[in-house]
């Protein structure tokens, strides 16, 4: 066993210690990491990509910027792929932070790694809530949105503006539970009423029976705890069954700009859901859109793009301000200890815990003969004040919030 | 034919073992954590003749073991590796004892159903954490006191554990009972006739096959520090029969080249974006029409054409004499 003797020596020869702290290169590296190829694609992909370089571009026409670069990869929604390009740029590529990622296992696997590595991540695509929560880190902001604010956006404002009695349509497993069960308590401590749930399987291809019993359930508002296909299959079909014309309501928990872009309005009238940004809400917004449009095959920005810009915007202020993009956790607490502002997010703030904080929109798809043109889609039927948009600092179980 | 396996293994060994220096380890590992995956999965379908499309089942469930075992209730690396083994090769067990009574197609689809609910128990089970996975798994260290916080210290850990695993089939396929197991791919019913119990056969190759499967998937949960269910979904099934393709099925070392190729696209193309998946398809269409023996088996095939002229002058004169 000649070759068990060579491993042997082998391995001592390069087991030397992990090289402590890197200094900074001189350069400001930033990965955008996302989902280029599969159901994230639309809402952040190349177009997060886009995002980034133009907040430097529009960053460093005011500010004198040394060189910056940004690099950007498909996780393809895995996270051990995920994972594995965290490390390598962090590592070998000299990366000093992520941007975006969509997918919450791949967000809580960066997240993880990050921390050990003390780097920055700034999530804009990622949902979940448990990255200010439990497994909040010194060195991630989360930015754009999360379960919790989408569930407390829609469940709150939906009530106060009429839609007091909920049907839930569950996908069945972990996530689609939280959903529901975060909804139904924004729903019923707002004086509204859950008159029914039904859980369909995941991922589901019929929803028929399921949206039959909310349909006699007479509740006011079909609350859809799913997310991606399953979403956008039960609006399809509660279309085809008529359900919004029979005077119910769908409201997505977890729907983005794109989504209804695809299902077109014909479809997805009615529908009510909560976003964070839309494009043709404000001057500054329709700029941005216009430029974004033209460099992405004609298509508008969602919240998660237009994240990456602010985020990204605020990171490289509080790096110049630092002189030093060296320390992760040096960087994030600068970030923390900024109050926010740019162009599309205006001002705003970034809790202990990492959350940023900025009001939520409730909004209500157009319907056809109401939109004016392309990606004209929605009316505002509600802001939900920066305050109230997002968990309570407390109630995050974030260790890193003192007591 | 004189047999070059051994000398080849311990070149790739020699070059694995300074491969680190050059290319980064995390991404070694993985490839070698695969490369052992689809090693396993070549015993059966190489050896045995049996395609199985439910091999996610003991990859990714061996992984949540792993990932849980060491996380959750504390325990070292090597305790929470040997407990992924254990539990998929049990897994293995229980499936195989329903799937082998069924060939080809049914074969199959019955490993297919039965990995399907692995993956739905996976969903479902509090333990797994649903779609978030089992994440931030520590790296303690092995035995007690080897440090495997270093990605190093691991690759060799990782290396040592690959080379286990393909002496162990190496072994297999090369031992009376890998040449009964060769019979029964060739000649099941003749394989009966002459006595063998073939059932007991197959479900012990399908046991090695899914415990094998499980140390590659327990360790690579250590070697991510997490476990989620991508390892569990029957597309991780289909990248093993890809793997196991583009290699060259049936043969020793194209497994694990079919994995490396698989792993350095899906790792190296992320950059291309949403063209991965298109480069992959092309490669793989590429391959099943060009190469249909995989990459290495055409190597092999070719190394045997030139071989077989000069086997052939030197053998007649012998066999003239005779």
């Amino acid at each position: 066993m000649r070759w068990k003797a060579a491993a042997l020596s082998a391995l001592t020869a390069f087991a030397a210690p992990a090289a402590l702290a890197q200094m900074s290169d001189g350069v400001i590296k930033i990965g955008v990491m996302n989902d280029q190829s599969g159901t994230y694609a639309d809402l952040s992909g190349q177009g997060s990509v886009w995002a980034a370089r133009k907040a430097i571009d529009d960053y460093c026409k005011s500010n004198k910027c040394e060189k910056i670069e940004v690099v950007f990869a498909d996780h393809q929604n895995k996270p051990d792929i995920g994972s594995n390009i965290v490390r390598q740029w962090y590592d070998v590529d000299k990366v000093d932070v992520v941007v975006d990622v969509p997918t919450s296992s791949v967000a809580l696997a960066v997240n993880n790694i990050t921390k050990e590595k003390n780097k920055a991540f700034l999530v804009s695509g990622a949902a979940a809530s448990d990255l200010t929560g439990k497994a909040c880190s010194p060195n991630t902001v989360h930015w754009t949105y999360d379960t919790w604010a989408l569930a407390n956006g829609t469940g709150n404002a939906v009530v106060k503006t009429g839609g007091d009695t909920w049907f839930f349509l569950t996908a069945d497993y972990a996530f689609g539970h939280a959903l529901e069960r975060d909804t139904a308590a924004v729903v019923e401590k707002s004086g509204g009423k859950v008159v029914g749930r039904v859980r369909h399987p995941f991922p589901g291809q019929d929803f028929s029976s399921f949206l039959l019993q909310a349909q006699q359930s007479k509740a006011k508002i079909l609350g859809l705890a799913n997310a991606g296909s399953d979403t956008t299959n039960s609006i399809k079909q509660a279309a085809e069954f008529g359900i919004v014309q029979g005077g119910q309501k769908l409201a997505g928990l977890l729907v983005f700009i794109t989504d209804v872009h695809a299902l077109g309005l014909q479809t997805a009238q009615g529908l009510i859901l909560t976003e964070a940004w839309y494009w043709d809400q404000t001057d500054a917004n329709r700029a941005f859109s216009a430029e974004f449009e033209k460099a992405n095959k004609g298509n508008k920005p969602t919240m998660v793009q237009a994240g990456v810009y602010s985020a990204v915007t605020h990171y490289l202020k509080a790096v110049h301000e630092l002189k030093s993009d060296a320390d992760g956790a040096a960087v994030v607490a600068k970030m923390k200890a900024t109050p926010t502002e740019d162009a599309l997010f205006g001002k705003g703030e970034i809790r202990a815990d990492g959350r940023k904080i900025h009001p939520m929109y409730l909004f209500e798809v157009k319907s056809p003969k109401d939109s004016k043109g392309k990606w004209d889609y929605y009316t505002l039927r509600a802001t939900i004040p920066a305050a109230d948009a997002f968990r309570p600092i407390d109630q995050g179980e974030c260790p890193l919030v003192k007591k | 034919m004189k047999n070059y396996d051994m000398p080849i293994f311990a070149a790739l060994i020699a070059l694995l073992l300074v491969a680190p220096l050059a290319v980064y380890p995390v991404f070694l590992m993985k490839v070698l954590c695969f490369a052992l995956f689809a090693l396993a999965f070549n015993l059966l379908v190489g050896y045995v003749g049996l395609l199985s499309f439910g091999h996610a089942m003991f990859f990714g469930f061996s992984a949540y073991i792993s990932a849980y075992t060491v996380k959750s209730w504390g325990w070292n690396p090597e305790f929470g590796i040997l407990a992924g083994t254990a539990v998929a090769a049990l897994l293995g067990l229980v499936a195989g004892a329903i799937a082998i009574r069924r060939q080809g197609i049914y074969f199959a689809m019955v490993t297919l159903a039965l990995a399907q609910m692995v993956f739905f128990f996976c969903l479902q089970a509090p333990f797994t954490g649903g779609e978030d996975g089992i994440q931030g798994v520590p790296r303690r260290a092995l035995f007690g006191i080897l440090d495997i916080r270093s990605d190093m210290n691991f690759y060799y850990v990782v290396l040592a554990i690959f080379a286990a695993g393909f002496l162990i089939i190496y072994r297999t396929i090369h031992s009376p009972f890998g040449q009964v197991l060769k019979a029964i791919r060739e000649n099941e019913p003749r394989a009966i006739s002459l006595g063998y119990k073939v059932d007991q056969y197959k479900l012990l190759a399908f046991v090695l096959s899914a415990g094998l499967t499980g140390l590659a998937g327990s360790t690579k949960a250590i070697v991510f520090q997490l476990a989620s269910l991508t390892d569990v979904t029957w597309q991780m099934s289909g990248e093993a029969v890809l793997m196991t393709l583009v290699g060259g099925m049936g043969t020793v070392f194209g497994p694990m080249v079919g994995a490396a190729i698989i792993i350095t696209m899906q790792n190296y193309l992320a950059g291309f974006g949403e063209y991965v998946l298109v480069i992959q398809g092309v490669i793989f269409v590429i391959t099943v029409l060009l190469f249909r023996r995989g990459v290495v088996g055409e190597i092999a095939a070719l190394g045997a054409r030139l071989a077989r002229p000069r086997e052939e002058t030197v053998t007649s004169p012998a066999t003239a004499t005779h």
